[in-house]
């Protein structure tokens, strides 16, 4: 196709995704480099029939004078990335100073806010992909021996918790959890303790939230695998049977290796998707335990009177930095396979 | 032989389906039971006193006189006007899906058709792109926005969505089209016709069923989104999603949680739907990637 038809088909689809995703990466960049205007102090004479007192007082139209020509903000370099909002690596050195065992240490790290929510969305991508693969493969393998005519119900079934709407998801999950209701007050009985709250200590509310991730993606992982069991070669399996290889060892050696390459697929979709996790913290106000590097972006936007433009952004670059490492291994890979083909 | 072969031992096959069926109930219990509690009052879907009371309604009978209530659909739908969410929700899943299926088609096309290196940096590129949590997109969109006077408006929501959707789209359509024989539109250029002809009179007429999936896919993105849609529109304008949730913020403190339930079951009856006719497409679409690796 000549390159000219060719800009002509892509032009558009080109132009949306350049102004609304790379544009907005560069946004980010500038906003991160710029913070909020210091505020304008005016005093202010009050005289009332007790006599006259000064006040200090923002000055409102300056403030708004300054937004309209520099809505950015004043420029702050690398300042935002090293405050004790994000990177704070003199609160690290003070606290290197101050403590003495590495526990202690990593403990008064984790209460940094960006350490927080780094740590919190590492364990969420680390634990949630590696179970939803395993949970899948076994759903598929459960399915796969079904007869035919329930598979179908089945799979509808199955389906629902990635279909549903995340934050959705989380909410009905979050009543049916809540003390008075039915898994709440289950596991009350259950522990016999009824004081017992998923909602109150941060190791519940993490496993809490892991366990909804496991939930809402484990679907994917299974029509996957389903649909990757349907192409196991034949031949392949009859052969091994025919050495009189057990059950599990068929499984072993022949399925596994054959779906091994959807298991990839499905860890990379599944750590992209999970290095964002978001929606549950809000559905399961876990805001208190848990936050993600996305919650941290979100409620700095949306969290106070006027949104923190700075501080996003640079929480931004550095969670775009997260997926970029991420990605590397992908990108890598697939740069090399580029190059031997061409 | 074959058969005997086969079939599963006694322990292992009593394991496996009780495997199946606790993952059933796991999966499709939560709905079940927040849909039937919906039409009870709060005292019985949060029962203080005994849980059987969800099941049989005893407030929800003491209260209203029927084991059944729509006061929960009333309040949030009319009271809370939550009628003017689902139709803001119609337009923006609508226009998504229209836009960013003709945007992804045409592109989706020529990347498949053309040979060129730049095709392997724009799919590269879009990976990335899929990558970027959507919140860090949104905090890039605010301040331009709100300088630019456009924030809060369906149509900039609608755009925006388009772009997040459209590296997706076109990785889909992408392999689609890959899937269709060259040798179609290419004789029809020898019999005369430009490109663009070609794809008109060659192409679609036989692309429909990945246009479908990937159109599924582009609404359920649209449709779930939170993050776009909660930080984008005002109050007036919002969309399903971020609706709820600013419900959770006034009527939990009002004591009006069962609004949030039975808004929750409205937004949850579509996709239901959605997935008893669309199974085999959402089954096909979420393999189609796996398969080309």
């Amino acid at each position: 196709m000549p390159h000219k038809t060719f800009l002509a088909f892509i032009l558009p689809s080109l132009v949306v995704m350049l102004l609304f995703v790379a544009l907005p990466i560069a946004s980010v960049i500038y906003q991160s480099l710029f913070i909020e205007h210091e505020q304008v102090m005016v005093e202010v004479e009050n005289c009332g029939p007790f006599g006259c007192t000064v006040e200090r007082r923002v000055d409102a139209q300056a403030m708004e004078e300054m937004r309209s020509q520099q809505p950015a903000g004043r420029f702050n370099g690398l300042g935002t990335y090293f405050n004790s909002g994000h990177l704070a690596f003199e609160r690290i050195g003070e606290i290197w100073d101050r403590t003495e065992t590495w526990g202690d240490f990593i403990g008064q790290v984790m209460n940094l806010p960006f350490y927080k929510a780094l740590i919190f969305t590492l364990a969420y991508t680390f634990i949630v992909t590696p179970c939803v693969i395993v949970l899948g493969f076994f759903i598929a393998l459960g399915v796969n021996g079904l007869p035919g005519l329930i598979k179908g119900p089945v799979i509808f079934f199955s389906l629902l918790p990635m279909i549903v709407t995340p934050l959705i998801g989380s909410l009905v999950l979050y009543w049916m959890i809540d003390s008075r209701g039915i898994i709440g007050s289950a596991l009350q009985v259950l522990f016999n303790d009824p004081s017992l709250s998923l909602k109150a200590s941060p190791t519940l509310t993490w496993i809490t939230l892991f366990v909804y991730g496991v939930w809402h993606s484990a679907p994917f992982a299974f029509v996957v695998f389903y649909a990757g069991l349907q192409g196991v070669p034949r031949d392949t399996m009859e052969s091994a049977m025919v050495d009189g290889a057990s059950r599990w060892e068929r499984v072993r050696f022949v399925t596994i290796p054959y779906l091994l390459p959807l298991a990839t697929f499905i860890a990379l979709m599944q750590l992209m998707d999970n290095f964002r996790v978001f929606e549950p913290i809000v559905g399961f106000s876990a805001e208190a335990n848990a936050t993600s590097l996305s919650y941290l972006i979100y409620s700095d936007l949306r969290g106070s009177d006027t949104p923190l433009f700075a501080s996003a952004a640079a929480t931004s670059v550095l969670t775009t930095i997260g997926v970029i490492i991420l990605l590397m291994p992908v990108l890598v890979r697939t740069w090399r396979d580029f190059n031997r083909k061409a | 032989m074959a058969r005997s072969a086969n079939a599963k031992p006694l322990p292992l096959l009593a394991l496996s389906i009780a495997f199946i069926v606790i993952w059933l109930i796991a999966a499709a219990f939560p709905f079940v039971w927040t849909t039937w509690g919906s039409f009870k009052v709060e005292p019985d879907f949060f029962s203080r006193s005994d849980w059987t009371n969800a099941i049989t309604g005893t407030q929800t009978i003491r209260q209203t006189g029927s084991p059944f209530t729509g006061g929960g659909y009333d309040g949030a739908w009319i009271e809370q006007e939550f009628w003017k969410a689902v139709i803001n929700t119609a337009i923006v899943t609508l226009s998504v899906v229209v836009i960013s299926l003709t945007l992804g088609t045409l592109g989706g096309y020529a990347l498949a058709r053309s040979g060129f290196r730049y095709t392997f940096w724009i799919l590269i590129a879009a990976l990335i792109f899929r990558a970027m949590p959507h919140v860090t997109l949104a905090s890039g969109y605010l301040l331009p926005f709100f300088e630019l006077g456009i924030w809060g408006y369906l149509p900039t929501t609608i755009i925006v969505l388009v772009a997040i959707n459209q590296p997706f789209t076109l990785w889909m359509l992408h392999s689609f089209f890959l899937s269709i024989p060259k040798d179609l539109d290419e004789s029809a250029m020898v019999d005369g016709c430009t490109r663009f002809q070609a794809f008109r009179l060659a192409v679609i007429p036989v692309m429909w069923p990945g246009v479908v999936t990937t159109g599924l896919f582009s609404f359920l993105l649209a449709y779930n989104d939170f993050t776009v849609t909660s930080m984008l529109l005002t109050q007036e304008n919002q969309t399903m999603v971020p609706k709820i949730s600013s419900f959770l913020g006034s009527t939990q403190a009002e004591g009006k949680v069962m609004y949030a339930v039975a808004a929750v079951v409205s937004a949850i009856a579509p996709l239901f739907v959605l997935v008893l006719f669309f199974q085999r497409q959402i089954v096909s679409g979420l393999t189609a990637g796996a398969v080309k690796g």
